[in-house]
């Protein structure tokens, strides 16, 4: 059987014009250049342009009836292989073989005319998604009680709320009945529920038989809906493998996101006490990585240079929450430091914390003075991928931050 | 959800940075349900919230009539001893078809930029399905050019001709006309925004440059024009059509310049294989650059 997507060397370049107020061309600059050229003078707006990769040789394949995670940080390149496979970009090189008829949902509600009713745009965004008018007849009843919008169907959709909206829309799309359904990031609107519920017909669609691609930055939906997963890196493949062996690379490739804080050097540098250079946020292993599995140790190393000797030094760690609540706070024992560069290691191996983002707040101080205290620049991400596979735990916030258990126990008193 | 067994071929898309000419021409077959859908979009949008709704369509060019046959009449243009109303509205229906038809394509594209970027389909559709649009406005305005011509001919000052038979023909220009130039404007509109300055002017000044106020008769029979402003004057495809209308409706009372319209009609079939040449050469990129 052929692969249902074949991608092969496939690039795609954009090019960036630097420090132009406006996204396109004006008529008069083309002249203007022409006109220059003709002149023999040469064209001046070369000098500002540059090339840039949004997808760089690029080839791998996708099977039939695959569920595909495309992961990959901002700018990595997903949405424009999106675009590409969709048709809509066309690509610069290389060449991509689709077998059967692709369907894609890179919005909720595209074509959406807020002036026509609910029932109107059923078939206007049905039809632009590729569906005929029979079969969109055929569905209509299934997409309205998905939509759970009966009452409001003859409504303009401008007076919709948003929710409303985004379930009409999404119903629409969910009813698509393509070979290959690309899909992507729809899932971050809509309520809790009906994102549960999204993701559950989504399921139901892969259970045919169909390809699915699917581009999400929640990896707890990603690794619930796909079972394989491509690792895009700087418009580079990465890595291909299962969807739990792609998430963890994923979070490992700490590089690629913020884990290594150099701090700027205080102005006052070398007349101070001291002053902070660097801060890793790490997982158990030293590694400096962006984001910290679920229920896994992590810690924090700080460098530092004292210029004096430096009796009763304490060096401190606060986890805040982004709302300012302060979480902890941890001390050093005091020491007596000659001057000299150390570092100090915050090691977390008790607290465990709801997935999320905090942050971190680090002080070193003597006795009496503060030498130098850092907020709002060290940030905690804490995914919501559990660091013990195949777990499933029930991991959000309403049940509270901390996730360690307490000691409970049952006793019979009679 | 119940699995769509009906035997379907499945097709087999190669995407490559050169365009499949080939299989561009069955997509624009097989996207003709958006085609409808578009078209069908756009009339229902139009009057949506308005009280008179479609009688819009009648009222605007009435009104332009009225206006263009008052400043004739005050002006003493020569009717050439035909209905002045009849004369006018001959012109004036065509006109704005085109005028409309020529801005709603130009801007189609950019108007529907949203559109472009999500999903894929032949984007010829967007441009023609705007210029349908405007075609259907026109029939139900045409309604106003069978009333005067019912009036005049019950008042025993009009006589239609075996010439209205061909109408079609002529409204088939305008389309073509009003095609080509639209798909040449909507294409450099996605990357020249200037366009969307231009195209206003375009319409204004292409008013004046056609027979609406005045008769083509008027033009090439003047001795003070000279020879080459003549021919200047024969190069607006719009000159070929509402030429065409005025014969059709008012006879041999208004004879066709043959040698200007011929070069009219060549005018607008050049603009039609320029603007379809130049839109298939850019549409690949309209979702880089829109």
């Amino acid at each position: 059987m052929n692969p249902a997507i074949q991608i092969e060397n496939l690039s795609k370049s954009y090019v960036l014009r630097h420090q132009q107020g406006s996204t396109y061309v004006a008529l008069r600059d083309v002249i203007a250049a022409r006109g220059k050229a003709l002149l023999g003078k040469g064209t001046d707006t070369s000098g500002r342009k540059e090339t840039f990769w949004a997808l760089d040789d690029l080839s791998f394949n996708i099977n039939q009836g695959d569920r595909v995670g495309i992961i990959g940080r901002n700018g990595a390149g997903k949405s424009t292989l999106l675009k590409v496979l969709s048709r809509i970009v066309t690509p610069t090189k290389g060449k991509v073989t689709v077998e059967g008829r692709v369907a894609s949902l890179l919005e909720v509600g595209t074509g959406f005319h807020p002036e026509l009713t609910g029932r109107e745009n059923i078939f206007l965004n049905g039809s632009i998604l590729g569906m005929n008018r029979a079969e969109i007849k055929q569905k209509f009843d299934e997409i309205v009680a998905f939509a759970e919008v009966e009452r409001f169907l003859d409504t303009p959709v401008k007076r919709y709320s948003s929710g409303m909206y985004v379930r009409l829309a999404f119903a629409v799309a969910a009813h698509l009945e393509p070979e290959i359904l690309i899909v992507d990031e729809v899932l971050a609107v809509g309520d809790a529920s009906f994102q549960k519920k999204c993701l559950g017909k989504m399921k139901d669609v892969a259970g045919q038989g169909r390809t699915i691609i699917f581009v999400s930055h929640n990896m707890e939906a990603v690794q619930k809906l796909c079972t394989t997963g491509v690792l895009l890196e700087r418009g580079k493949l990465l890595f291909q493998g299962s969807i739990d062996q792609v998430t963890r690379k994923y979070m490992e490739s700490g590089d690629a996101g913020q884990s290594v804080y150099e701090v700027a050097l205080p102005a006052d540098a070398a007349d101070s006490n001291g002053y902070i250079s660097r801060i890793q946020v790490e997982n158990e292993q030293g590694q400096s990585v962006a984001e910290i599995p679920t229920g896994a140790n992590w810690q924090v190393r700080v460098f530092f240079k004292l210029n004096r000797a430096t009796p009763h030094f304490i060096a401190a760690l606060g986890i805040v929450t982004m709302l300012d609540m302060p979480l902890r706070t941890s001390w050093s024992q005091a020491a007596d430091l000659a001057a000299g560069e150390y570092s100090v290691l915050f090691k977390n191996d008790d607290l465990m914390l709801v997935n999320g983002q905090y942050k971190l707040v680090i002080g070193l101080s003597t006795e009496r003075r503060v030498i130098q205290y850092i907020d709002n620049l060290v940030t905690l991400s804490i995914s919501e991928i559990s660091a013990v596979a195949g777990e499933e735990r029930i991991l959000n916030s309403e049940s509270g931050l901390i996730l360690n258990p307490m000691n409970i126990t049952i006793t019979q008193l009679n | 959800m119940i699995f769509n067994k009906k035997k379907q071929l499945k097709q087999r898309v190669v995407i490559t940075p050169q365009a499949n000419a080939g299989s561009y021409w069955k997509d624009l077959w097989n996207y003709r349900g958006l085609f409808y859908f578009l078209a069908w979009r756009d009339i229902l949008v139009r009057y949506k919230q308005t009280v008179i709704g479609v009688l819009w369509s009648v009222l605007k060019p009435l009104l332009t009539i009225l206006i263009f046959a008052f400043i004739g009449s005050f002006l003493k243009i020569d009717s050439h001893g035909v209905p002045r109303l009849l004369l006018v509205t001959a012109a004036i229906l065509p006109w704005t078809f085109f005028s409309s038809a020529f801005s709603e394509a130009s801007g189609s594209l950019v108007a529907n930029a949203n559109l472009i970027s999500k999903v894929y389909f032949p984007k010829l559709i967007v441009p023609v399905s705007a210029v349908i649009v405007c075609l259907i406005d026109f029939f139900i305005s045409f309604a106003i050019l069978l009333c005067l011509m019912l009036y005049y001919y019950l008042h025993n000052e009009y006589i239609p001709s075996a010439s209205l038979f061909a109408i079609p023909l002529f409204l088939v220009l305008a389309l073509i006309t009003a095609t080509g130039t639209g798909l040449l404007i909507a294409a450099l509109n996605v990357k020249y925004r200037d366009f969307r300055i231009i195209i206003p002017f375009i319409v204004q000044f292409g008013l004046y440059v056609s027979p609406v106020a005045f008769s083509s008769a008027d033009i090439y029979a003047s001795p003070k024009i000279p020879e080459f402003a003549k021919w200047i004057y024969s190069l607006n495809p719009m000159v070929g059509v509402i030429d065409g209308f005025r014969w059709c409706v008012l006879g041999n009372a208004m004879k066709i310049e043959w040698t200007g319209f011929w070069i009219s009609v060549a005018i607008s079939f050049f603009f039609l294989i320029l603007g379809a040449v130049y839109f298939r050469k850019m549409e690949k990129h309209f979702a880089d650059v829109i």
